[in-house]
Parts: structure tokens; C-alpha cells; sequence
């Protein structure tokens, strides 16, 4: 990370401290010398605003955490006590509540930028694990936050999820009871999921700091998926990408805004205004809306497999979904990175996102006709194209002709301008 | 290749689109919901100060005799953005109510007048109480029930109502609810104790009487006295007891978005000064 240090500590004080811990040219080296290909788009500040994003998250919720009361029988009027009477409390809980739905948004569109462009490829495979292991972290951290407010949809969104693991065979029953401390979702449920929803984002903090460190090794990708060649090719970090991400992360505060001022309970479920009663389930359990594809990858799976009962077969697929992921980086056997110069895998990708987009919205719909046959259908797509599409295009598909450098692409000396 | 990419890519269309327009069809069983004119709706919304007072009368008179309002603190109305009622009022009318408080020095629970910082008191002393005196139904609290309810609003809709900052589907339920009692169509059987109403969200008939009528409620600053009217103001009212920092929640977000919207331009222009030099 330090190795493109040009840094000089001018001063004593940081002549004295970097010889002992040298701190400053390890982030003059990775945040302000870094040499960065110049022709980055807007599509990589979603990066930066992510961790905008998590950031916000971490300072919101330890202030909501002063006031908030992890105990099923007051835990919900803890909350409506800051939406009330603390100052700005209702302030601080909107851009918490909004907050988990931009932290995914921001990622969301930086995973599909990673896809788009062949991030995940040689040398960046590690990289893109461990972004995939922050996006299970994140669900889980998410997850565990909606539980908090002991609403409706916290008790038995809770129910359900966790339900889930009573389907892995034997010792499925035991897991879920350990996990809720109790026979159902209950007190001892809410205090460990609040436990868990503080200690998970300084996980998170730290694999995000593993992630950085693994693609500045590599470098970043960038839209033309060629290596830097040379120092045509590249700009330091500072000024040039500290101010285009400082522009795309106001920007993207704008749309935060939008919603925190104007919209907060869009995103939420109204049923979260009714406290938490385990003795009335709610006409519809629907996940926030990030989980939404996984959960009608969930559902799709209404028929035993074999030997595999349709839950656990669900289960398997939902995880699967996400399993797959992690090893992206050896299913796609093509060697071109952007798919603009892969005009078949460019189609593919739309179709895989629109898939992803049509399964969120079937996920928020009744488990019945025709849903639950149009969920089979786009999980199905949703597969074929990690299993069946990225390993076959590879082989098939005649790359256009990749230009020798990002200089050469941005001066437009292939057909294709940057 | 390429022709059949784009057929197979017009019929995914076509199939995602079929999907989509799916639940607009299928949306039969929810009711149908009228939009309202709220005075809260939009960037620039605020409360009217006379509705709420008259929706608090109207809850006062009508609703809390079932309904109660937990969260809502006597003090919470004479509090900024609420309805501007003066701190005399709500002293003289928190003392109309009795609350229980104790134990005192000899461990007995004694009967006192309310004052400002007490919540409202419940009409019921339990569940169960609230329950034998309403045939079995137990009438939900009214602290946030103008955003505990909202009949889902369905593809284009819910994507339309990002721009429109539409937010009053609480609001515009109850007042529905409130209007839509009618006549049962011929030949629908209301079960005993219940009543038929067009926009009840979880089903036909509800437990709960019409609550109101004309001229139920005597209003002195000449609004109209009917029906329609009263459950517009209570509606309103419910609203701000819901939310009661919506004022200040639109007026800074007004605030918040000129600052963004000043300070990401000036970074614009930062940002292409300091790119000037670079081909990209």
C-alpha cells in the first residue's frame, strides 16, 4: 500500500512519528500518490460512497444506541421516545433507517460495476471476495437492525429468516432454538441481535480495510480493463479522485436527502409502526426491499428435490445465490474485462440485471400463481447466467479488439472512445 | 446472432413487463383509496393549526371514548409545529382528565388531575377490559396509526410517488375509512356486530361502528359540520400525532437541499478546473 509513497515527513513532529510508526506515507501512499488510471467514470465513486455510507451508518446509530432500549417490552416506545422527545432524535433515526437503504443502493450499483467491467478478473479475485464477504456482512447487519425497532415486521421478519435454519437436516430444530435463546423469536432474540447488529459493522470496518488494501495491490480496474502501461496512463488519487468522489458523494446526499427529508417511510413497511405481537402475524411478511431477490429465490423453490424438501431446497438456493458470487471470478472464462468490448456478455449483463430487478419486485409479491412460476422462471435465469452463460461466452464470444493502453483508448485510437 | 439477441431480449421485455403490470390486475382485493388535499403534503407542507385543533376535538369527543392516544403527551400540543394550542390550555385541559399515580407514603395508588407532561390516559385499563366492552375487538391505539396504515399503492405507482414525495397514504386511509361505510351490495351477508365498509384494508366489515356523522360535533370556527369534514381533520390531526416533527423535518430538509445542491456545484466546477489538464 506504502510502496508509491513519495512522501518526505518535512516537519519534526512527523519526521519523529514516521520513523517509529510511518502511518502518514502508508496513507500519502494509498489515498493522495496512488496511482490511479485516469479514465475512471462516475461508476467507480460508488466505492467511496459506500463507505460514505458505512460511516454515516456507524456515527447515527452509536448516537441512537444512547437512547435506544434493547428489551421487548420497551424497545419500540424507545424509538418512538426518540422520534419524539429526543432532539433531532427523529432526525438521527431517519438517516439511520434510510441510511441501511442507501449503504445498499451505493453497493448494489458497485457490485454491478465490478460485474460490468470484469473487475473480479485475475489479478482482483480477492478483492471480490472479500467484497462479496462485506455484502453477506451487510445483509446480516441489516438484518439484525430492522429486528431492533420491535415492530411487526422486526418480530416476524425475524421469525421467518430464522426459521430458515430449522430446515438444514437433524440438527436444524436445535440451531434455531440456540439462535432465538428460547423456543420462538423473544427477548433473549432482540439482546443478541442488538449485540450483534454493534459488533458487525466494525467487522465490516475492518474486511472493508482488507478490500482496499487487496485492489490497491492490483491497482483499480477501470473501464477499458486494460493495465496501466505507464505513467501516461495514471493520476495520483489527489486531487483528481478525492474531488470527483467528494462531487458524487454530495450528489448522492442529495438523493439521501430526498428521502430522509421527504420519503422516510417509503422504504419501511407500515406494519413497523405496530408493536411487535406474537400473537398476530401480519397478512404479508415482506423483507426490506435489498433482501427482496434472495427472498423470492427463497420461495421459487416450492418442490422437493430428490431427496431435498422444498424449504431446504429454498434455503440452499437462496444461499446458493449468493455463493455463487464468490467464486465469479473462475466461472467467467473469458480474459477481456469490460464488457465493452464483449458486445454479447454486454447483453447478458442487462438481462442478468433486469432479472435481478424483476425478482426483487416477485419478492415483495403473495406466494401464489402466477408469481410463484414467474419467480421459478427468473431463477432460473438468475443461475444460467452465472453457470451456464459466463463459462460458455468465455469460449465463444469474439472480443472486439481491446485497445494497447488507456491513453490510447482515452485519445480515441481504437473505435471505441472512452 | 445479434438479430436473435435483440428477439429474445424484446420477449424478456415483454414477459418482465407482463410481470409488472401483473399486480396493477390482480389488485382487487385492495381497496381503493381517494387522494386528499393535505395541507402537510409536499416539500413546502405544513399543518393547519385551526384543522388540528379541530381534529383534536373531534378525537377528544368521539374517538378517545374507544381509542387511545399513548404516545401523546398533553404538552405535545402546545409544543412547536403541533396544534398551536397556548400552555394555559393545555394546563386547563390536562386537569380534565384523572390520572393514577403512586404509590404515595402509605403505599396507596391515589386519583390526581392530569398535568401537561402526563400522556394520555387510555380508555381502558387492559386489553382484555378494552375487549369485553367493544364485542370482542380491541380498538387499536391512535398514536401512529396515520403511518401504520396505507393501502400499497402498486407498479407505476409506488416508482411515480418518489418524485411526487407522496407520503399521505395514512392520512387519505383514514379518511377513507372514516367516509366508507355504506350499504352492503345486495345480497352480502354482514356478520353480526359488524359493519360494511368500502376501504377497510383487511377485509369487508369491520367492528368498529361509523363513528361519525353531521353535526356530531359542535365546531365553533364555522368549518363545516359533517362528516366528510370531521374525518378530514381528525385525519390531519392523527397525522401530526404520528409525526409530530414533520414541520421541522420539511423545513430543514429545504434547508439541507439548498446547502447540497450550492455545494455540489461549486465542487463541480472545482473538480473540472482540477480535471482541465487530464484527458480522460
Amino acid at each position: 500500500m506504502s510502496g508509491h509513497s513519495t512522501y518526505e515527513p518535512q516537519s519534526a513532529p512527523a519526521k519523529w512519528l514516521e520513523r517509529r510508526l510511518p502511518v502518514l506515507s502508508l496513507v500519502h501512499g494509498s489515498f493522495v500518490a496512488f496511482p490511479t488510471p485516469k479514465n475512471l467514470n462516475y461508476w467507480w465513486t460508488f466505492g467511496g460512497i459506500a463507505f460514505f455510507m458505512l460511516v454515516t451508518q456507524l456515527i447515527t446509530g452509536i448516537v441512537l444506541v444512547m437512547h435506544y432500549t434493547p428489551n421487548e417490552a420497551l424497545a419500540f416506545f424507545s424509538v418512538e421516545h426518540i422520534m419524539r422527545d429526543v432532539n433531532y432524535g427523529w432526525l438521527i433515526r431517519y438517516l439511520h433507517m434510510n441510511g441501511a437503504s442507501m449503504f445498499f443502493i451505493a453497493v448494489y450499483i458497485h457490485i454491478f460495476r465490478g460485474m460490468y467491467y470484469g473487475s473480479y478478473k485475475e489479478p482482483r479475485e480477492i478483492a471480490w471476495i472479500l467484497g462479496v464477504l462485506l455484502f453477506l456482512l451487510m445483509m446480516a447487519t441489516a438484518f439484525m437492525g430492522y429486528v431492533l425497532p420491535w415492530g411487526q415486521m422486526s418480530l416476524w421478519g425475524a421469525t421467518v429468516i430464522t426459521n430458515l435454519f430449522s430446515a438444514i437436516p437433524i440438527v436444524g430444530d436445535s440451531i434455531t432454538t440456540w439462535l432465538w435463546g428460547g423456543f420462538s423469536v423473544g427477548n433473549p432474540t432482540l439482546n443478541r441481535f442488538f449485540s450483534l447488529h454493534y459488533l458487525l459493522p466494525f467487522v465490516i470496518v475492518g474486511v472493508v480495510i482488507l478490500h482496499i488494501w487487496a485492489f490497491h495491490v492490483a491497482g483499480n480496474n477501470n473501464p477499458v480493463g486494460v493495465d496501466p502501461k505507464s505513467e501516461k496512463d495514471t493520476i495520483p488519487f489527489h486531487p483528481y479522485y478525492t474531488m470527483k468522489d467528494l462531487f458524487a458523494i454530495i450528489v448522492f446526499l442529495i438523493f439521501f436527502s430526498w428521502f430522509a427529508f421527504y420519503l422516510p417511510n417509503y422504504m419501511g413497511h407500515p406494519d413497523n409502526y405496530i408493536e411487535a405481537n406474537p400473537m398476530v402475524t401480519p397478512a404479508h411478511i415482506v423483507p426490506e426491499w435489498y433482501f427482496l431477490p434472495f427472498y423470492a429465490i427463497l420461495r421459487a423453490i416450492t418442490f422437493d428435490i430428490g431427496p431435498i424438501p422444498s424449504k431446504l431446497g429454498g434455503v440452499i438456493a437462496m444461499f446458493g445465490a449468493i455463493a455463487v458470487l464468490f467464486v465469479l471470478p473462475w466461472l467467467d472464462t473469458s480474459k477481456v474485462r469490460s464488457a465493452r468490448f464483449r458486445p454479447v456478455y454486454k447483453f447478458f449483463f442487462w438481462m442478468f440485471a433486469l432479472t435481478c430487478v424483476v425478482l426483487g419486485w416477485l419478492g415483495a409479491m403473495p406466494a401464489e400463481q402466477p408469481y410463484v412460476a414467474l419467480a421459478q422462471f427468473f431463477t432460473a435465469l438468475y443461475f444460467a447466467h452465472f453457470l451456464i452463460v459466463l463459462p460458455v461466452l468465455g469460449l465463444i464470444e469474439t472480443p472486439r479488439k481491446v485497445p494497447d493502453s488507456i491513453n490510447d483508448a482515452v485519445l480515441g485510437k481504437t473505435g471505441d472512445a472512452a | 446472432m445479434k438479430n436473435l439477441m435483440f428477439k429474445s431480449a424484446r420477449t424478456l421485455a415483454v414477459v418482465a413487463g407482463l410481470a409488472i403490470a401483473g399486480p396493477a390486475l390482480a389488485a382487487g382485493d385492495a381497496p381503493h383509496v381517494d387522494k386528499q388535499d393535505w395541507s402537510f403534503a409536499g416539500p413546502f407542507g405544513q399543518f393547519d393549526k385551526a384543522q388540528l385543533q379541530r381534529g383534536f376535538q373531534v378525537y377528544q369527543e368521539v374517538c378517545s371514548s374507544c381509542h387511545g392516544l399513548n404516545l401523546v403527551s398533553f404538552r405535545n400540543l402546545a409544543e412547536e409545529g403541533g396544534p398551536g394550542f397556548s400552555v394555559d390550555e393545555v394546563k386547563a385541559l390536562a386537569a380534565e382528565y384523572s390520572i393514577e399515580d403512586g404509590p404515595d407514603d402509605e403505599g396507596e395508588m391515589f386519583e390526581r388531575e392530569g398535568k401537561p407532561f402526563d400522556k394520555f390516559p387510555s380508555p381502558f385499563p387492559n386489553e382484555q377490559a378494552a375487549r369485553a366492552s367493544n364485542n370482542g375487538a380491541y380498538p387499536p391505539d391512535l398514536s401512529l396509526i396515520a403511518k401504520a396504515r396505507a393501502v400499497t399503492r402498486g407498479f407505476p405507482w409506488f416508482v411515480l410517488d418518489i418524485a411526487t414525495q407522496y407520503q399521505e397514504n395514512g392520512p387519505d386511509y383514514l379518511y377513507g375509512l372514516l367516509t366508507g361505510y355504506h350499504e352492503a351490495p345486495e345480497g352480502y351477508e354482514v356478520p353480526e356486530g359488524q359493519y360494511y365498509n368500502t376501504s377497510f384494508i383487511s377485509g369487508k366489515t369491520l367492528s368498529m361502528a361509523p363513528p361519525l356523522s353531521d353535526e356530531l360535533v359542535e365546531y365553533t370556527d364555522g368549518s363545516p359540520m359533517t362528516t366528510e369534514q370531521y374525518a378530514r381533520d381528525v385525519s390531519a390531526f392523527l397525522m401530526w400525532a404520528a409525526e409530530p416533527h414533520l414541520e421541522a423535518r420539511k423545513r430543514i430538509g429545504f434547508g439541507v437541499m439548498v446547502f447540497l445542491i450550492l455545494f455540489a456545484s461549486l465542487l463541480y466546477f472545482t473538480k473540472r478546473k482540477i480535471w482541465s489538464n487530464v484527458d480522460h
